[in-house]
Formats: C-alpha cells, structure tokens, sequence
C-alpha cells in the first residue's frame, strides 16, 4: 500500500501540483466575480509575485518564506491604485481595462532588461514542495468559507445581485470590490510564486491573456455560485489532458491541439445545459427527479 | 415642531425636463407622509433624490438638520434613512430571510475576524442576526417563507420582503415607493396597518401612493406634486378639497 500511494505521488506528482495552482488561480478570478465584478488582470498579478519572489530568492538570496509573503504583498499593494479608478467601471468595460493591465505588466517585464526580458529567468531554485501548494489551496479555501455567512459575504452577494439596491442598505460598495480585487491580486501572485518556484523558471509568455482565460474558464466550468466550484473546475480541467493523452493516438490529433478542442467543447457545453457549472450538477439532478415522482 | 426631513427648493433636470422643479416640503418625526400627484410629477426622483441614487441640480435635502444632497446612498443609509423601491428591487437568488439579513447590514458589527478564528462570538452574533430576520418577516405575514428564494414569490410577498429589508435597518425615515402596486386588498389592509405600526414606534415615512383610499387613511400630512411642483400639501382631508389637486387629477374647465 505504501509502495503504491509513492508510485502514484511520484507519477502523478506534477497533475497534483498543477490541479492545486490552477485552483488557486481560479479562485483568484472567483474572488471579484463572488461581487459580481469581471476583473482580468490576475495573469498580471501573477507576474508580479512571480517575478518578484523570484528576484528575492535567486538574485538577493532571501529565504523562501518572505519570498512568498512578497508575492502575496506586493500585487495586492498594486491592485489598490488600479482598482480605485477601473472599479467605476461595469461589466465588460472592466474586463477590458484589466485585460490592458496584464498586458501592460507583461510588456513591461519584455522590455525589463535586468530579468532578461522575453527570455525570462531560468534556474530559479526548486523550493516548492506539493504540500506547500495545497496548504496555500486549504487557507485560501478556508477564508472563502468563513466569508460565506458573515457580514462582508452577504454584503458581496447583495453587490453581486443588485449594486443600486446594495449602496441603499448602507453597503460601501467600493470599498467591498477592492477588497475582492485585492485578495485576487494576492491569490494570483502566491500561485505565480509557486509555480516560478516549483518549474525552476518563469518568462512572460506564461502571463499573457490567453493564461488568465484558463482561469476565467476553471471558474466558470466548476461554477461561480459557490467558492467550491473554481477549484472542482481548475481539478476537472487539469485532469482531462491527462486522459487524453491516451486517447490522442486513437484519434490521431496531438495532446496539446487535442486539449485545447476538449476545453472549448467542455466550456460550449457547460455553458448550454449546466450554466451554473459543475457543482450544480447535483442540485439539479435532485430538482429533476423531484418533477418526475411530482408532475 | 423641526423637521425631521426638509426638501428645500429641490430641482433636478433631466435634458431639458425638469423632473422635479423647486419642490419643497418637509417631514416631521413620527410623521406618515404622503407624496401624491400624476404619473410623470416627480414622486419616485424625489425619493430617488433623498436617497442618493441620483443627485439634485440645485437645493437642499436636509436630514435632522444636516444637509444630505450630494452624500453616496451608502453614507445616506447610515444616517437613518431606508428605502423600498417602486420596481422592486430584491436580491432575487437570496432567499426572503437572507434578503433581510442584508438589511441589517448597518446594525451589525464586523464579524469577519471573528468567524476567522471561529469565535463563539461570531456565532452568537449570526444567530442575533436571523433571529431579527425572522421577527421582521413574521411581522409582515411571511414567517413562512423564509426560506424560500425572493424570485419564487409573488408581486405582493415581494414587496412585504421589501419593506421588511429596509425595517431591518431601523431607520429614522422610511421612504416607501408604492409598497401596495400590485397588492390584493387584503394585502393593502395588511400593509396599511403595518406602516400606522411602524410609525406608532416613532420611525417616520415618506410614502408615495397611487392607492388614494391607503393615502387618505394612512397619511397624517400630504404633499401633491405636479410636474415637479409642488401644487398642494394639508392634512388629508385638506387636500381632497384642494382646487389644484382636483384640477390635476381630473382635468379642469379652461
């Protein structure tokens, strides 16, 4: 049994590793979409704390723990003055002016000649241990669910449902939506430091907008109703590679194309029958089934 | 008497459209306030003005003697006063009793911290919280349906959530925006006699009607607007006698 369980850590060590920053990441878009704002700029914000977690450890030789305090501090500082101008704005608009802030942070580390630009760094010590990602997985789920049911969970809900209506009950709107922008800011920098940490490298072709789609995609997949759904997205999403692998040599298309088809198929057909996303699926099982004994 | 709400010479454009056109009237505490007139005179910008959802082109709105106009709704709110709104406007996916846990907003401490370290306090001070909720919605006849999600209700249940939510802050004024659209007369019954309630505990209301029958039985005082103006006030029978009013509602000889 012992054997078997170090055989499937050794084998499947880096999916585990993958499903746990990949849930990390998604919550991180799941924190401004609980308020019901669509702010993406979380592969930005990921860039920051990797970056910086990294320039800590390998150029100024600080030990591992601050690193990771940096890369949760230091794009949590950066979302305040972002946020305060582009939260006035709604829905798309918001979605668009966040987009150009990740592009603007990857373009700059391009052009950043000290972090060898385009190339990126490489050779970053291995300091991330599995564990490490999920105990971060189990805080960062932990905060979601004391939220849930406090004061600052129903303020977030009312913002989310009806903003107008929210301000009336004397909820500081603003101040709620920054606070979310900022704990995703956060979330998405630890993740970026992990991974930095734990692939040996980062470079800006890791933070483009295509990346913070994944994560829009994880949410939406698992569904954005409850703070468990991000991460049974971000697991289902980063398993489903592994089981094609199998299945590319029988279609004949390559894993990677292979994967992004299956992806767009998962996300066109959540988004048809389940649009509440997979932790839905339950509930609505159970509401079928109840119409069936009661017609 | 001062009064506890002073509308000064309030005005606001829209274009060309003066919604409201220099009105002025005022509120005395404990007072049922009725705000009356035509579809189109400017009842609902008023209420959307004391509120803070949209700000006055010119004038004043006084609370207790502070001027108000200007402040955002949330800096309103938590001055004392709460709001139902003519189009309903509930958190539809929160169930009745959730809805109304949202109107506590204001009364409630932070518990966040609390919770983080799973306190007892915060425990006892959610229990607080739902217990207030129930009360205010078996008040209003819905201790039933708590549970329920707000969009599975109907019109009238609906707009009882709504005046339940806005009582959960306890405010000193209360603007209801047609709280009977839509209501059965059962249900206005009902309503009626809660609003009488609420201001017999000193909680004064702004109501703006186009039940003329819960106006006149219901109001201690009545404003009539008219394209913005304000074309009578007086004491509900005072205004049924009142030419302009008469004039306005059913057209006069020219």
């Amino acid at each position: 049994m012992g054997e078997w369980l170090a055989d499937f850590f050794a084998t499947y060590q880096s999916t585990l590793a993958y499903i746990g920053l990949n849930s990390l990441l998604a919550l991180s878009v799941y924190a401004t979409l609980s308020c019901g704002q669509l702010a993406l700029g979380n592969a930005g914000f990921m860039a920051i704390g990797a970056y910086a977690a990294t320039l800590l450890t390998k150029k100024a030789g600080a030990p591992f723990p601050l690193a990771l305090a940096a890369s949760v501090l230091l794009p949590a500082v950066v979302a305040v003055p972002l946020g305060l101008p582009v939260l006035r704005l709604k829905g798309v608009f918001l979605a668009i002016a966040t987009i150009g802030f990740g592009e603007v942070v990857r373009l700059g580390i391009v052009n950043w000649d000290y972090v060898d630009g385009a190339q990126g760094i490489v050779a970053i010590p291995q300091k991330t241990s599995l564990w490490m990602i999920w105990l971060a997985l189990a805080l960062a789920l932990g905060l979601f669910a004391r939220v849930r049911g406090s004061k600052w969970g129903f303020a977030l809900e009312a913002i989310r449902e009806d903003e107008p209506a929210a301000r009336t009950m004397g909820i500081h709107t603003t101040a709620y939506k920054l606070a979310m922008l900022v704990l995703g800011a956060g979330l998405a920098g630890l993740a970026g430091a992990l991974e930095a940490h734990y692939t040996f490298m980062v470079a800006p072709n890791g933070f483009t907008f295509a990346r913070v789609v994944d994560m829009l995609v994880f949410a939406v997949v698992g569904g954005t109703a409850f703070y468990v759904g991000p991460v049974i997205g971000a697991a289902f999403l980063t398993l489903l590679p592994e089981l094609l692998r199998e299945l590319s040599p029988l279609v004949g298309i390559e894993p990677g194309p292979l994967r992004l088809m299956v992806n767009g198929l998962v996300l066109l057909a959540v988004i048809l029958f389940l649009p509440e996303g997979i932790v839905s699926l339950p509930r609505r099982l159970r509401e079928r089934r109840a119409r069936r004994v009661a017609p | 008497m001062s009064a506890l709400l002073a509308i000064e010479a309030l005005e606001r454009a829209f274009g060309g459209v003066r919604a409201v056109d220099g009105a002025s009237f005022r509120v005395a505490p404990g007072e049922v306030h009725g705000l009356i007139g035509p579809n189109g005179a400017g009842k609902t910008t008023v209420i959307n003005l004391v509120s803070g959802l949209l700000q006055p082109t010119a004038g004043a709105v006084v609370l207790a003697g502070r001027a108000i106009q200007g402040l955002a709704p949330h800096r309103i709110a938590a001055l004392g006063i709460a709001r139902t709104f003519q189009n309903i406007r509930l958190f539809p996916d929160l169930s009745a009793e959730d809805n109304v846990i949202v109107g506590e907003h204001l009364r409630r401490r932070p518990s966040l911290a609390a919770r983080l370290f799973m306190l007892p306090a915060a425990g006892a001070e959610e229990r607080a919280v739902r217990e207030r909720a129930a009360a205010l919605l078996e008040r209003v006849g819905l201790s039933g349906r708590r549970g329920e999600q707000v969009k599975h209700l109907s019109y009238g249940e609906q707009r009882r959530v709504e005046i339940a939510r806005a009582l959960a802050a306890e405010p000193r004024l209360l603007l209801l925006d047609e709280p009977t659209a839509g209501m059965n007369p059962v249900e206005v019954q009902s309503v009626a006699a809660l609003i009488r309630s609420v201001a017999a505990e000193g909680h004064s209301a702004l109501l703006v009607e186009h039940n003329v029958r819960l106006v006149m039985d219901v109001c201690d005082r009545i404003t009539v607007l008219n394209f913005g103006k304000v074309i009578a006030e007086g004491t509900p029978a005072e205004v049924a006698r009142d030419e302009a009013v008469i004039t306005a509602y059913l057209g006069g000889p020219r």
